[in-house]
């Protein structure tokens, strides 16, 4: 270890090259390299039909419940629990959806409201035993998993209920309108994505700015540059392909802001900075004034809103509210959430690691429908990549 | 005399650190040897090394162990010889009985049947020998720390231990048991076994060694013989530290002022055991820039004491007053405690004391997070600053503020915590074992950081187990037994005779 105390090292050794850079933050970049690996692999052998503005938006649609539930299981997960319910939530909050404004005559915006509470109610009702009592989540979250898949099958009778009304269907079917009204192409999709490049930009180089001030480790500016080039390039090329098609879907517009606010949480508030100290140090956290059980108590909270969210969106999509809605999800959500990089324990894991997590999961399904892989293979293969990413995860973590 | 053990030119590295630079050491037989240093010089990862935790190859060097060269692939290896080692952090399952956890991976069985009756028979005869008076049966967590000690030395001497090692036996052992431990080391040495003795307390050290290999950065600096001529404990940290260390506790003219803080009638009661009253009706008062030491054995409840009055940390059916500046002030939750202006660094780091996973900046901010965000959002360049400030100011030793804590040594370790309660601006410390496991110099700039917040106006109640901490550094002393107050010292009149005259007297009635 480095013995020397803060005034003693010079710094012009803060400075660092690019390879050594690369090599101590390869955890950082390598989940998303491998992400774009995947990408190009099955863009290669699918020839061209990945990347292609229909399945593109298809890509975006099929994952946008599961980035969404990514974001509220990470917490989870970091602050030390694991949520196996939310597969169930998302079907029970998609009947209750189908029956208020179909059976009951409710309109969309109530029944989006009124859902939205009764998922973090359940998340409530399920944080009370963990947070309050104790209980270990895995058991928690695996009642209310058996609960809600047998109130979901109450609730509609053992019926698909449908179809919505045109509004909510939009939540998913739709498309951000073009305001500029391109013909065939959507200038809107290539503004939104211009305008949040250029907040990108804007805020990596304020804190950059920021961080030179304080004479704080950075990357070198030449990498600086190029991570940001390649983002820019990458969101402004993906904007692109969708305004060639019919422009930014809804969903995906919900799901970005949502990502920044995740992201923004975890990192630069209190709250967040909170639920990595309880899920790092419970007791640790607990007797630096932190209220742990209630922190506990709102993780699952969050984590049953995000759910209902997300059974809103797969109802609208499918336009119908199946009893097997929302089978298995809890599984696609919790891979992707160790995927990108979280631990099993608590205290570490990412909101990028997670999104980028369960886009790993999304591509693989994606592409591999596209080749024909049968549904059995897909899982086996699934399956391999999870083990193999945690695995590789553990080992760079050891090194 | 015949050497049991020799280990030549033994150089370690882990990536960019040299951990250790051509150390040699030669245990004698049937000689207890003492290997001291300050914490990080390498005695522990010279052990592993030994134990075949780092596998020959790993690094350079040899061992010559009776007499022949080994080449340890795993701790198997080395058990196999009869080199056993015992580390601080005890490796028994807690809720396995003693005879389990003894004859655990090395179970008396035939065809993977274990005959009970063996092992219990076994278990006693080894219990009897470590002078532990325990059923086989009784789970591990049952027991007290000082007795899970005896359970590890009974393991290793079911395993035909020919050279013992104890990395830091007597850390968490009051001084009756630690007396038994040193003097099963001299029935052990009687007997032929020998023994490698890792430790920071040097007068036991004095007591036992008949030799002392001292550490320092990573390379042997001498080792001393204690059989020609007594070895006192400066003569060791001279050795250690490289320098005479002339007075173990800084210097402080203490400026006592009014009294800032009471405890009236505090009573607390076991979490578990509702009728067992473990804090009984202690009273207490500090008065501004006061250091206030309690004393009192392992088991005494003052941990209990300081836990139950941080935010009702431990125990139930808490009851008394507390008062600050003559107000009295809730401390019924951590956060009010904390917003009240307690702070209580705690005795178990890294179980209590920090997030290890976290960074050196997360865990100093922790405790007062409001003090570096505006509206719930963390100012990351102010929480920069005020990490990188007290980085400087306590002598934090760490490539940067960004160092995981896990990766600390001890005493900076400790330094983290301090820092995170001082950030917190605190009126009263509450300082539960400031130096347990933590080197002659580290210790030293902690008395100093206390004594500086005494000199800043606080109030600082220190517990400690060590009596010559608290005599060098309290202004007074309260001593506790069986969870009560049972005396009080002013440190002119105080003394290590007076004190356990004190809790030998309570514990009579």
């Amino acid at each position: 270890m480095d013995t020397r105390t803060a005034d003693e090292l010079p710094l012009s050794q803060q400075k660092t090259s690019w390879m050594e850079f690369i090599k101590t933050h390869f955890r950082d970049y390598g989940m998303l390299l491998s992400l774009l690996a995947i990408m190009l692999f099955f863009q290669v052998v699918t020839n061209g039909t990945l990347l292609r503005p229909l399945n593109l938006t298809n890509l975006v649609l099929q994952n946008s419940y599961i980035v969404i539930m990514a974001l509220g299981m990470l917490l989870v997960i970091v602050a030390g629990h694991i949520d196996l319910s939310v597969g169930s939530i998302v079907g029970f909050v998609g009947g209750l959806a189908a029956m208020m404004m179909v059976r009951w005559g409710f309109d969309p915006v109530t029944t989006t409201i009124a859902c939205l509470i009764v998922g973090g109610l359940i998340g409530a009702a399920q944080g009370y035993w963990v947070a309050y009592f104790k209980v270990p989540s895995f058991i928690v979250t695996l009642a209310g998993m058996l609960v809600f898949k047998g109130l979901t099958l109450a609730l509609l009778g053992g019926m698909s209920v449908g179809p919505f009304p045109v509004v909510f269907q939009r939540l998913s079917s739709g498309f951000i309108p073009d305001v500029f009204g391109g013909q065939g192409f959507n200038y809107t999709a290539l503004f939104l994505g211009a305008a949040s490049v250029a907040a990108i930009i804007y805020f990596s180089f304020r804190s950059r700015a920021n961080q030179l001030k304080h004479a704080v480790e950075t990357a070198p500016f030449g990498l600086f540059l190029f991570k940001n080039g390649l983002l820019a390039v990458l969101v402004i090329a993906f904007c692109y392909l969708m305004a060639t098609y019919r422009g930014l879907p809804n969903v995906l517009v919900i799901m970005a802001v949502l990502i920044a606010l995740y992201a923004f949480v975890t990192n630069r508030t209190t709250i967040g900075r909170r639920i990595y100290a309880l899920g790092g140090n419970e007791k640790a956290a607990k007797l630096s004034g932190i209220k742990t059980e209630r922190l506990t108590f709102l993780t699952f909270v969050n984590m049953g809103v995000l759910a209902g969210l997300a059974g809103l969106i797969f109802a609208a999509r499918l336009n119908t509210a199946t009893p097997k809605a929302g089978l298995g999800f809890e599984l696609d959500v919790i891979a992707a959430v160790f995927i990108g990089g979280a631990s099993a324990t608590g205290g570490v894991g990412k909101v990028t690691g997670a999104v980028i997590g369960a886009f790993v999961m999304g591509v693989m399904n994606n592409g591999m429908s596209i080749l024909g892989i049968g549904i059995d293979y897909q899982q086996v293969i699934k399956g391999i990549v999870l083990l193999a990413a945690v695995s590789l995860d553990v080992y760079n973590r050891k090194k | 005399m015949n050497a049991i053990l020799e280990m030549r030119g033994i150089t370690k590295t882990f990536p960019g650190v040299k951990a250790l630079d051509d150390v040699n050491i030669t245990v004698q037989a049937g000689e207890i040897h003492a290997l001291v240093g300050e914490n990080g010089a390498g005695k522990s990862t010279l052990m592993k090394v030994l134990s075949g935790v780092y596998p020959h190859g790993s690094y350079s060097g040899s061992i010559i162990y009776e007499g022949e060269e080994r080449r340890f692939r795993g701790i198997a290896d080395s058990e196999a010889l009869g080199i056993i080692i015992i580390h601080q952090e005890l490796a028994l399952v807690p809720l396995l009985s003693i005879a389990e956890n003894i004859f655990l991976g090395n179970e008396q069985a035939k065809y993977g049947v274990i005959d009970w009756s063996a092992a219990f028979a076994r278990t006693k005869e080894l219990l009897k020998v470590v002078g532990l008076n325990e059923s086989p049966e009784t789970l591990v967590t049952n027991l007290g720390v000082g007795k899970q000690q005896l359970v590890e030395i009974a393991k290793a001497l079911s395993k035909k231990v020919k050279l013992l090692i104890l990395d830091e036996p007597t850390a968490s052992l009051n001084e009756k048991d630690s007396d038994a431990l040193l003097n099963l080391l001299l029935q052990f040495k009687a007997q032929g076994i020998s023994s490698i003795l890792i430790s920071h307390k040097l007068n036991e050290i004095s007591k036992v060694a008949d030799s002392i290999t001292v550490l320092r950065d990573g390379g042997t600096v001498e080792t001393l013989d204690c059989r020609a001529e007594p070895v006192g404990e400066d003569r060791i940290i001279r050795g250690m530290v490289g320098r005479t260390m002339e007075d173990r506790y800084p210097q402080r003219n203490p400026k006592i002022g009014e009294t800032i803080f009471q405890v009236e009638n505090w009573s607390a009661y076991h979490p578990i055991h509702a009728h067992v009253q473990v804090v009984k009706n202690v009273n207490l008062n500090i008065r501004r820039g006061e250091i206030v030491g309690i004393a009192g054995l392992m088991g005494a409840g003052r941990t209990e004491f300081a836990m139950s009055l941080f935010g009702r940390s431990y125990g139930q059916n808490i009851s008394g007053r507390v008062l600050l500046h003559g107000r009295e002030i809730d401390v019924s939750t951590v956060e009010k405690a904390v917003s009240n202006g307690i702070a209580y660094a705690t005795e178990d780091r890294k179980t209590y004391g920090l997030v290890l996973a976290e960074d050196i900046r997360k865990n100093v901010t922790l405790a007062n997070l409001d003090g570096v965000s505006k509206r719930l959002v963390i100012d990351d360049m102010r929480e920069l600053s005020v990490a990188n400030d007290y980085r400087a100011k306590m002598r934090i030793r760490s490539p940067s503020v960004f160092q995981e804590t896990v990766n600390l040594s001890g005493g900076n370790q400790q330094k983290v915590v301090l820092s995170k309660w001082l950030f917190s601006d605190p009126e009263i410390l509450i300082l539960d074992e400031p130096t347990r496991g933590i080197d002659v110099g580290a210790k030293y700039e902690i008395y100093t950081i206390i004594n500086r917040l005494a000199d800043a106006g606080k109030g600082v109640l220190m517990i400690s187990s060590e009596m010559p901490e608290l005599l060098g550094m309290c202004d007074r002393i309260y001593v506790m037994n069986e969870g009560a107050l049972i005396a009080e010292l002013g440190v002119a009149e105080a003394s290590q005779e007076k004190i356990m005259h004190a809790i030998v007297k309570s514990g009579r009635r």
